[in-house]
């Protein structure tokens, strides 16, 4: 046994590929299972909010432009990175959540699959909610899904890897870019999930991350104007009304999912419907 | 040498209005207590006393249409569902003209626009949504998706019945029973629907028809036996209703308003342009949600556009909606006709330079002349708010890119119109604009397979298509 001191890690935010603290100067203590000192992760402001937000909108034009295919692979490789260190995040999910270490691994292995999963959407998806339209006249009709922009997001308390991908990946799937609040007691996997992102090619800005309180943070991602839609799935149901009652300022999409599905990507996507005529 | 078309007066011994009417619930007329005048808005005369629904009405519509919805449609076949949505397609094909004197009666639009435009396409859908009630497992919601139960339906006056068309047969279509408020000035064709519903013999309390205004359609938005409310109209009241909504299970679709941007590239057709511009603003008075209400001329065409265009508008006629020459009718109502003026004279007092045909108009009615506005900046009100009027707004670009970002600047999102002979210049203009229908080389386009609906503060969801279909079913892994 060597008496090594550790050399531990400093959790902070991740916003536009960078990883800053948050500019509250506010952190929060998470402890282990076992009641021990972990960490000070930040608690993250409105302010950092709206950085992120800030970051998710210039990314967001041109991770939509990308090809399906491209986003396809950056999802991918997103699931290599994980699978490369997935004893990291093993030891983390034991040491917060104090899971035994099988269901640590099925978590961080659901994770993978659930990634490599959502990688071979980019390039399928329209074909399942997009058409063409045989109208009753000379035109050529079509109907594509398109992304609808900056979309925000609470990720569930748990499981706080798997449940962060859920939610994160169907959103970035169709080229929308996030802004996510990550598991408020258990937010270690998603900030350690950052340096795998960041070790991606995913252009800076796509996925944003936050951690800190969700009653503090959800009315702000609600009332935001540039957010265009809300993923809630990882909020308490009792806060489910007054964030919809704040989100109609304008007309922000909200929802929330119980399972993967790639209803969850079709969701935050807009049908755009174009004609035009046909003839010599 | 000018040539003066002689008067072609459509005969309106087609229909027969009774003075006064109740609403439709269970398959019956029942009496109204409380009455309203509907008026037509091209002569102020007065068509009919409409009955204004209180929360008995509203109760009574609820308590018949849920009672429809568990003992006889949720449980009959699709087969045989859709069997009724013919017979209603059918019958209002064959009612066709009777429709189409009344909308036009009572909404003072064109009755070429009615005739060939809102009752076709009414029943269009009536018989493209008949087709998928025994298909619904194809729909892309899984093996067997299920109906939502209850639909509260608020439609809008400007195009009554096609508007009573895209709520009701899709939701019908999928199993789902309907409470529909028809919009308080323009009644009447919905009330005719009713009797189409009794000769197709569709099972009491299937359609229900209250009458009302803005106190009714709240009662139907609030009311706890609803599961489902569809509205179209303004993006204020769209709000109003997410908000009421926001704490129950209700699922909402909203159709709400717009400020479309109509972009014309230099190597536009200019002929087939001008009358796309003019079909865009200018059909059905401008009281379209997607009306192409923002001209963005690139600046080398612009001259040339606006004088063919104004020579265009110089030939509109403006008058009777029943003179089958017509093509720009009566504006909807006195409300209506004072939101059009107030905002045109914003226009004038902001800067912008106003300009309308030389056109007598009727000394009785609610009128207002085919207008458009040059100088128009992005600021500028008649820019921002949608008028839904006959008033064109008319800016200029220099770039593609900057027709896009201009085009885009407007927290709606509905629809937009790209005017060019080139292919790929289109179809990027399509990739970029953000709304939910892009008409290119052509617009106001409509279609029961074709999905319409708005980005951003244009609303939630699609109507028509299988797009519009899934508003009205359960999916699969949305809570």
């Amino acid at each position: 046994m060597s008496n090594r001191i550790d050399v531990k890690k400093t959790y902070k935010l991740y916003i536009n590929g960078a990883f800053p603290r948050t500019e509250s100067g506010r952190t929060y203590e998470v402890k282990s299972a076992k009641g021990a000192f972990i960490a000070n992760p930040c608690l993250a402001s409105r302010k950092d909010l709206r950085d992120a937000v800030v970051a998710a909108r210039a990314a967001h034009a041109g991770w939509n432009k990308a090809t399906a295919y491209n986003r396809g692979q950056i999802l991918y490789r997103i699931a290599e990175m994980l699978e490369g260190r997935r004893a990291q995040f093993v030891d983390e999910i034991m040491q917060v959540t104090g899971v035994t270490k099988v269901k640590a691994e099925k978590e961080v292995t659901d994770s993978v699959d659930r990634l490599v999963w959502y990688a071979g959407w980019t390039d399928k998806v329209a074909s399942l909610a997009g058409s063409t339209n045989p109208v009753a006249g000379p035109f050529y009709n079509f109907t594509i899904p398109e992304s609808m922009g900056v979309v925000a997001a609470i990720a569930p308390e748990t499981p706080s890897l798997l449940g962060f991908i859920d939610v994160v990946a169907p959103i970035i799937t169709s080229g929308n870019t996030v802004v996510i609040l990550a598991s408020t007691k258990a937010p270690l996997s998603a900030m350690t999930f950052a340096e795998v992102l960041a070790t991606s090619d995913l252009p800076h800005g796509v996925i944003n991350i936050l951690t800190g309180k969700k009653e503090e943070i959800a009315p702000w991602m609600a009332s935001h104007m540039d957010i265009d839609a809300l993923d809630i799935s990882g909020l308490p149901a009792k806060l489910h009304a007054e964030t919809k009652v704040a989100g109609a300022e304008n007309l922000k999409r909200i929802h929330s999912f119980k399972s993967a599905d790639p209803g969850r990507i079709i969701a935050f996507m807009e049908a755009k419907t174009v004609w035009h005529p046909i003839g010599l | 040498m000018s040539f003066e078309y002689a008067p072609a007066p459509e005969s309106r011994a087609v229909v027969s209005i009774k003075p006064k009417y109740g609403h439709f619930i269970g398959g019956k007329f029942v009496a109204g207590s409380k009455h309203f005048p509907t008026v037509n808005p091209a002569t102020e005369e007065v068509l009919s006393q409409i009955a204004l629904a209180g929360k008995a009405e509203v109760d009574a519509a609820v308590k018949a249409a849920r009672k429809a919805y568990t003992t006889t449609w949720s449980k009959m076949s699709g087969k045989e569902r859709g069997k009724y949505l013919y017979r209603i397609a059918r019958i209002m094909q064959e009612r066709a003209r009777e429709f189409a004197v009344l909308e036009t009666l009572d909404n003072g639009k064109p009755i070429r626009e009615s005739r060939d435009t809102d009752i076709p396409l009414a029943a269009a859908h009536f018989f493209y949504h008949a087709g998928w009630a025994d298909k619904l497992e194809y729909a892309g919601l899984g093996t067997s998706p299920k109906p939502l139960g209850v639909a509260g339906q608020i439609i809008p006056w400007n195009f009554p019945l096609l508007m009573l068309a895209w709520k009701v047969a899709p939701a019908l279509a999928a199993g789902n029973t309907v409470v529909l408020k028809p919009a308080e000035s323009t009644p009447l064709t919905a009330l005719l629907f009713a009797e189409v519903c009794q000769q197709a013999e569709l099972p009491a309390g299937v359609v229900n028809i209250v009458t009302g205004d803005g106190s009714t359609g709240a009662l139907i938005v609030n009311h706890p036996g609803i599961d489902k409310i569809a509205f179209t109209g303004s993006t204020e009241v769209g709000k109003i209703i997410a908000r009421a909504v926001a704490p129950t299970k209700k699922s909402v679709t909203l159709e709400l308003g717009g400020k479309a941007a109509n972009i014309v590239f230099d190597d536009a057709p200019i002929d087939e342009t001008v009358e796309g511009i003019v079909n865009g603003i200018f059909f059905n008075q401008g009281h379209v949600c997607c009306a192409g209400s923002r001209l963005l001329l690139q600046e080398n065409v612009a001259e040339e556009v606006l004088h063919k265009l104004k020579n265009r508008m110089e030939k509109i006629r403006v008058g009777d909606p029943m003179d089958k020459n017509t093509d720009v009718g009566a504006i909807n109502s006195k409300e209506q006709l004072a939101k059009i003026t107030e905002l045109a004279a914003a226009g004038d007092a902001e800067g912008a330079e106003r300009w309308s045909p030389a056109c007598t108009l009727p000394a009785k009615g609610f009128w207002f002349a085919p207008t458009i506005f040059t100088g128009v900046t992005q600021a500028h009100r008649i820019a921002r708010e949608e008028i839904f009027g006959p008033v064109l707004s008319v800016l200029t670009f220099r770039t593609p890119q900057e027709a896009i970002e201009k085009a885009n600047n407007t927290p709606f999102g509905l629809s937009a119109g790209i005017w060019s002979e080139k292919g790929s210049r289109t179809l990027w203009a399509s990739q970029q604009l953000r709304a939910g229908v892009i008409w290119a080389n052509t617009f106001n386009k409509f279609d029961p397979t074709s999905p319409f609906g708005g980005y951003k503060e244009s609303g939630w969801g699609r109507e028509g298509g299988r797009h519009g279909l899934s508003a009205y079913l359960k999916g699969v892994s949305h809570e």
